[in-house]
């Protein structure tokens, strides 16, 4: 058995093994964030930003869909990584007010890998291929704009017309919601 | 009857003595130490030095004084062990009373950890508890290295691997690679949920730490944001609804003058009454509408602060197998347990050992620091062209951080392109420049390893 210390072995601050003062080492989350960014394959449509290079847990990821509903939109998500990854998923909101079934007014985002469906094997790649998938394929089964899902769900061309009339600028019934187009 | 608990209670026959000893006062601790014994370790050696090393010299950490940390402070000065330090960021609440046994109803909104410390001090003679009303994260190693082993009677996941780092970062590795077995500090980890409970026993970089098991903590009940939205079911839907949607639209506790759209979002004090009923109140109106029962202030104050229903009894058992490990590690009278002992007393009784084990590719305790020497001059470019051209490296786009003045820093990185625009002028500056000391530790992520890899800078010039 590993005797793990000698009976007088008397403990000072600073004085017994351990790394130098000062040293302090990264955290597993930190550890895991590195790897997930530095491995980022990202889809053509999609752009990371880094407010602060040196701060890797929070970031913004845009979003430029070239096909289906949203082409032609620019969508920006925030993300916010916290100690607790990947044990914990990140809280990713949807910056841009965005007309889409699975997104809510506020920005929550309804995609089960962010929530219940979590896993810590899963990458921060996996969740830029889940965003980029609601906006190829919007899901009214899973609503979080009721509306909006009921919109597609019963008229698939009044939910084209009303996703280009808010990427434009305009309204949509009674919200308003700010031009996101590229150009 | 409040009053009489306060009075000294007899211990081995006497009450209290000056300078907190008497005849036979370790009688009981003195059988196990002091002679040999069917069960003990082929190795051990009766001797009467044991307990003075127990008595005088063993520092133990207590971290939390809740349910299982006064169960823990009580075991451990009853032991004998006499110079304990505990940790605890929190007040002592009402609904604390029935089960952490040092608190009394005059004690409500005191620190735990100063009130549970001048309890077993004053009923314990001789017993030095130091109390620390604070956060694990206010402290650094140099304060937890002066610890031969610490205990953790903690309820979140993320205090339990804030700690297992804290721990591994103390660990100092030979040339070979092996552990420095005298810079280790056991961890010994106790857990409850209701019924049920477990009790590891962590040798940092010789065991399974917690990284290593975190499959074995299931994460936080959550439930899918649409079922929240839109077709709640449970009493809990219409909580976190008001909880995750309702409470950042409607931005309450705020600057009350100002309209909504200006108004500062107050994060949810889950200790706040006035928090929890807004939200009980919010969570009721939405229950009723959905035709939903059971949205109670108790059940809302337990999913706003995830409360788990604590059981007394299941705390004891817990804190006397880690109180237990405590003694066995400090006096090596008995092997300690291997490794980690699940408990349920939900029907009839289980218990079972296991030895969980040390996964290879673990982030937080497999990361043996590589070493390599370069001159202060050197330039971070270099460093990089070392990791690309060594054969025992090979990488092909390494990026780099460190820690530096305690803060993250990416020293560069080339697959992201908004950093790599702003870590590039790193590349010509020197490691000096870059404010990297001897032995600084940088880590390092590459698509040719599975994880990141940690190395250790030897700067010579
Ligand atoms: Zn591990």
């Amino acid at each position: 058995m590993i005797k793990l210390f000698s009976l007088k072995q008397q403990k000072k601050d600073g004085e017994v093994g351990g790394q130098k003062t000062g040293t302090k080492r990264a955290s597993a989350a930190q550890l895991r964030i590195t790897k997930d960014i530095n491995e980022l394959q990202l889809p053509k449509t999609c752009q990371t930003e880094f407010p602060d290079p040196d701060d890797l847990l929070n970031f913004k990821l845009i979003i430029m869909p070239d096909e289906g509903f949203y082409k032609g939109g620019r969508f920006v998500f925030s993300f916010k990584v916290g100690q607790g990854y990947p044990h914990e998923p990140p809280k990713v909101k949807c910056e841009t007010m965005v007309y889409h079934p699975n997104i809510d007014l506020e920005g929550n985002v309804c995609l089960n890998i962010l929530r219940e469906d979590w896993k810590p094997v899963l990458t921060i790649n996996s969740i830029i291929y889940g965003l980029q998938y609601l906006f190829l394929e919007p899901n009214p089964d899973d609503p979080l704009n009721k509306d909006a899902a009921e919109v597609l769900r019963s008229n698939r061309r009044l939910f084209e017309q009303n996703v280009s009339k808010s990427m434009r600028g305009g309204y949509v019934g009674s919200t308003y919601f700010e031009r996101c187009l590229v150009k | 009857m409040a009053n009489q608990v306060d009075e000294p209670m007899m211990v081995d026959g006497r009450v209290d003595s000056p300078g907190g000893s008497w005849p036979d006062r370790w009688n009981h601790v003195k059988k196990m130490l002091e002679r040999a014994g069917p069960f003990a370790h082929p190795d051990f050696e009766p001797s009467p030095e044991t307990i003075q090393f127990m008595l005088e010299v063993c520092k133990i950490l207590v971290i939390g004084a809740g349910g299982l940390g006064c169960e823990l402070l009580k075991d451990l000065a009853l032991m004998g062990f006499r110079n304990i330090h505990v940790i605890d960021m929190d007040k002592i609440d009402v609904s604390n009373l029935n089960r952490q046994f040092l608190f009394r109803p005059k004690d409500v909104g005191k620190p735990k950890a100063e009130t549970a410390a001048e309890f077993v001090n004053t009923r314990v003679p001789g017993c030095r508890v130091t109390p620390h009303y604070a956060k694990i994260q206010d402290f650094d190693g140099e304060f937890y290295r002066q610890f031969h082993i610490i205990v953790c009677g903690l309820d979140s996941i993320l205090a339990r691997r804030w700690m297992n780092g804290m721990v591994l970062s103390l660990i100092n590795y030979e040339e070979d690679g092996s552990v420095d077995q005298s810079s280790i500090i056991p961890l010994i980890d106790g857990g409850t949920e209701g019924f049920k409970g477990n009790a590891r026993v962590i040798l940092p970089g010789i065991t399974a730490c917690m990284d290593c098991t975190l499959e074995l903590y299931p994460p936080q009940v959550t439930y899918p944001m649409c079922t929240i939205a839109h077709t709640p079911r449970l009493p809990e839907h219409c909580i976190e609804w008001v909880r995750i949607l309702l409470w950042p639209q409607e931005k309450p506790f705020g600057d009350n003058g100002k309209p909504r759209e200006e108004r500062e979002d107050i994060g949810i004090d889950g200790d706040d009454p006035a928090h929890v009923k807004w939200i009980y109140d919010k969570a009721l109106e939405r229950a009723e509408k959905y035709g939903i029962s059971g949205v109670t202030y108790r059940l809302t104050q337990g999913v706003v602060k995830h409360i788990i229903p604590a059981v007394a009894s299941t705390n004891a058992v817990i804190a006397a197998s880690c109180a237990t490990e405590v003694f066995k590690i400090a006096t090596s009278c008995c092997n300690p347990l291997n490794n980690y002992m699940v408990f349920n007393d939900t029907e009839g009784l289980y218990t079972y050992t296991f030895e969980a084990e040390k996964k290879e590719d673990c982030l937080a305790c497999s990361q043996v620091p590589q070493k390599f020497t370069f001159a202060p001059s050197a330039k971070l470019k270099d460093v990089i062209q070392y990791l690309c051209d060594n054969a025992a490296t090979q990488m092909k786009a390494p990026g780099v951080t460190a820690i530096v003045d305690g803060r993250n820093k990416t020293l560069y990185m080339q697959t992201v392109e908004s950093i790599e625009k702003r870590t590039r002028d790193n590349l010509t500056k020197t490691l000096e420049e870059l404010g990297l000391a001897d032995g600084q530790e940088l880590v390092v992520a590459d698509s040719t390893t599975p994880q990141s890899v940690i190395f250790k800078l030897n700067l010579s010039p």
